[in-house]
């Protein structure tokens, strides 16, 4: 594009795909991912947060308080060097909550996103390789869930009572329960996305040539779905998952903001709102920090999977601009 | 194109069937039932009269058979009390169903309103610095926590402007002072919804834009907007509406968090306060509602689509 002024309007969006170039698809990885400040950016505060919350016993430590200690003489104090963002309404000290909460947050989220994406590609595959009246079953069953309102289906889930359904009792009963259950639950309903896409991708790779060679040399269907489909469609699985975790960090919030999901003392940025409607008047600081944080955490998951996915489609890959 | 139509509505039947027993099932596995909270209220009460009050009740049954009995029952339209109004309810629900149903239709054409010309401008300019304000705001608008924008609108409008309601409905006597309730509702729900939609507009239009009969278009010297408008809309709207009509689900989920926040008496609301009270009843046909209406928006969608995409015929 020299000499001649870059084209405007819907020229430009005619010319975007006009060119190629001679690199290797890493290359052209990096080149992309890195071109995408925003995503690049999100990486780097999600890496910070991580690493943040995983010291929160370090932080307490340093600043010599207990995030559990209801001290409630000290509550609603404003940011002093013992604590740095103040105390919360039970007198807790609101920097170590927070970080504490990060860590359920990223792991709810991770551990979610991971295990629906496992059950989104196990159907995925089985949907596109078998076929057939598999295929057709698998999908509607998808296309039934997808439709559903998952909020009010996932309160009345988040609802019954653990022992009902013979979990025993010192498991139901135990204070990270609330984290076993809200990832069971996300991943019940949060695989239709990764499904669909690995059953399409399937459905295309299953008439390639090296498919079929590994047919005819009498290879096993798991075996050819495991070892010669699903390296070659890891790509989108990446990029819906990376997607999907934000979402799924939202989830988390609304139901454990709803008295639903994880259960206090154990926070999350969720629970830590709970009271917010009543908190916002004495003390703003308690109300605006949680909720800034899932948004930041959500946007930064999101622009990094949308980053991933500028640099990981293979059909953009042609339009190197 | 009928038979099409009476096939798709057997099958929201049968998928309505078997959600109602899965809802039921699940529903008997919440902690308590109605007699442990009737034993709550009269601790006067001895264990024999309470297995009597059991049997009378057929909660001494399997579930299947009561699945059976409350089937019944529905079918001749009794779907049961509500414990916590003490009216059927479906008296409880249907005025509630219509008041979300107005909530989520309001935002839905908001966010429409708003995401066609944003998507479809920003598609034409890509990677122009309006294309990234608006994909950046697009982002915001799904990344924030939806009670929390809630929130943040409630202080602004309602306590340090003053100029809305922060919460509760209109009486139904005046429609411009019912509206003023609406507002804040609309807004949050609009905010959290239009995002998305912005997203799969551009992504659509982007696509149409890269077709053999836009260049057909620009070569016989269609203007600009004459080729947008008359070439590149109405494709991308097939795409769009596929994916919007899966999205009533997810507006469901929106409008309950929305009407929790802001005291509206929609369905979310009234099943989330139904789940939370051990109003079996009311939480049972208040999800069978809220899957009903999204089966049924679903259906719509598919009509439009062929209103749109006239290649497509439903057999």
């Amino acid at each position: 594009m020299t000499g001649a002024p870059p084209p405007q309007g819907l020229l430009a969006a005619e010319a975007a795909h006009a060119q190629g170039t001679a690199l290797t698809v890493r290359q052209i990885f990096w080149r992309r991912f890195l071109r995408h400040r925003l995503a690049v950016a999100s990486l780097a505060f999600l890496v910070v947060l991580a690493l943040a919350s995983a010291a929160a016993p370090l932080v307490e430590a340093l600043l010599g308080v207990d995030g559990n200690l209801v001290d409630l003489f000290n509550a609603k104090q404003p940011p002093s060097p013992a604590n740095p963002l103040g105390t919360d309404e039970l007198g807790r000290d609101l920097l170590v909550r927070l970080l504490y909460g990060g860590q359920v947050s990223l792991v709810v989220g991770l551990a979610a996103a991971l295990c629906a994406a496992v059950v989104g590609t196990l159907l995925g595959l089985a949907a596109g390789y078998y076929g057939g009246r598999l295929d057709a079953l698998l999908m509607r069953f998808t296309d039934g869930v997808i439709a559903l309102p998952i909020l009010p289906l996932l309160i009345i889930l988040a609802a019954i009572d653990l022992g009902k359904i013979g979990l025993p009792q010192d498991l139901v009963t135990s204070e990270s329960i609330s984290l076993y259950r809200i990832v069971f639950l996300i991943a019940l309903v949060g695989w239709t996305t990764v499904a669909r896409l690995v059953r399409g991708a399937t459905l295309s790779m299953k008439t390639r040539e090296f498919v079929r060679a590994a047919e005819a040399l009498g290879a096993s269907a798991p075996r050819i779905m495991l070892v010669h489909i699903l390296p070659n469609v890891v790509s989108p699985i990446i990029v819906a998952t990376t997607l999907s975790i934000g979402g799924i960090i939202l989830l988390e919030s609304v139901l454990s903001f709803l008295g639903l999901g994880i259960q206090p003392p154990l926070p999350s940025w969720g629970n830590m709102l709970t009271s917010a409607q009543e908190l916002i008047w004495d003390a703003p600081a308690l109300a605006i920090y949680p909720g800034a944080l899932i948004f930041l955490t959500v946007i930064a998951f999101n622009f990094l999977g949308d980053g991933l996915q500028d640099a990981l489609d293979p059909r953009a890959l042609q339009s190197e601009d | 194109m009928l038979s099409y139509l009476a096939r798709r509505l057997i099958e929201s039947f049968f998928v309505l069937a078997v959600m109602s027993l899965v809802i039921y099932a699940l529903i008997g596995l919440m902690p308590g039932d109605p007699i442990d909270i009737m034993i709550f209220s009269d601790p006067e009460m001895t264990p024999a009269e309470a297995e009597r009050l059991r049997a009378i009740y057929g909660l001494d049954q399997p579930i299947f058979e009561r699945y059976l009995a409350w089937l019944g029952n529905a079918l001749t339209g009794d779907f049961g009390y509500s414990r916590l109004y003490n009216q059927p309810a479906l008296d409880i629900l249907l005025p509630r169903l219509g008041n979300t149903v107005i909530l989520m239709g309001l935002s839905f054409l908001l966010a429409l309103a708003i995401a066609l010309p944003a998507g479809i401008y920003a598609a034409t300019r890509p990677q122009s610095p309006v294309d990234h304000a608006i994909n950046l705001l697009a982002f915001a608008g799904i990344s924030v926590p939806p009670f929390w924008l809630a929130i943040l609108l409630i202080i602004l409008f309602a306590v340090t402007l003053g100029w809305l309601p922060a919460g509760g409905m209109g009486d139904g006597r005046d429609f411009w002072a019912d509206l003023r309730y609406l507002a804040l509702p609309v807004m949050a729900l609009t905010i959290a919804t239009v995002g998305g939609v912005i997203r799969f507009m551009r992504a659509a239009a982007l696509e149409a834009l890269r077709q053999d009969y836009v260049r057909t278009a620009l070569a016989k010297g269609l203007s600009g907007r004459q080729v947008v408008l008359g070439h590149v809309l109405r494709n991308a709207m097939i795409p769009v509406v596929t994916i919007l009509a899966l999205q009533m689900g997810n507006l469901f989920s929106g409008a309950l968090i929305t009407e929790q926040i802001f005291a509206y008496l929609g369905m979310g609301k009234t099943i989330y306060d139904a789940v939370i009270g051990n109003d079996y009843n009311v939480a049972l046909l208040g999800l069978l509602l809220a899957t009903l209406t999204t089966l049924l928006a679903n259906l719509l969608a598919d009509l439009a689509y062929s209103w749109l995409d006239p290649r497509i015929s439903y057999q």
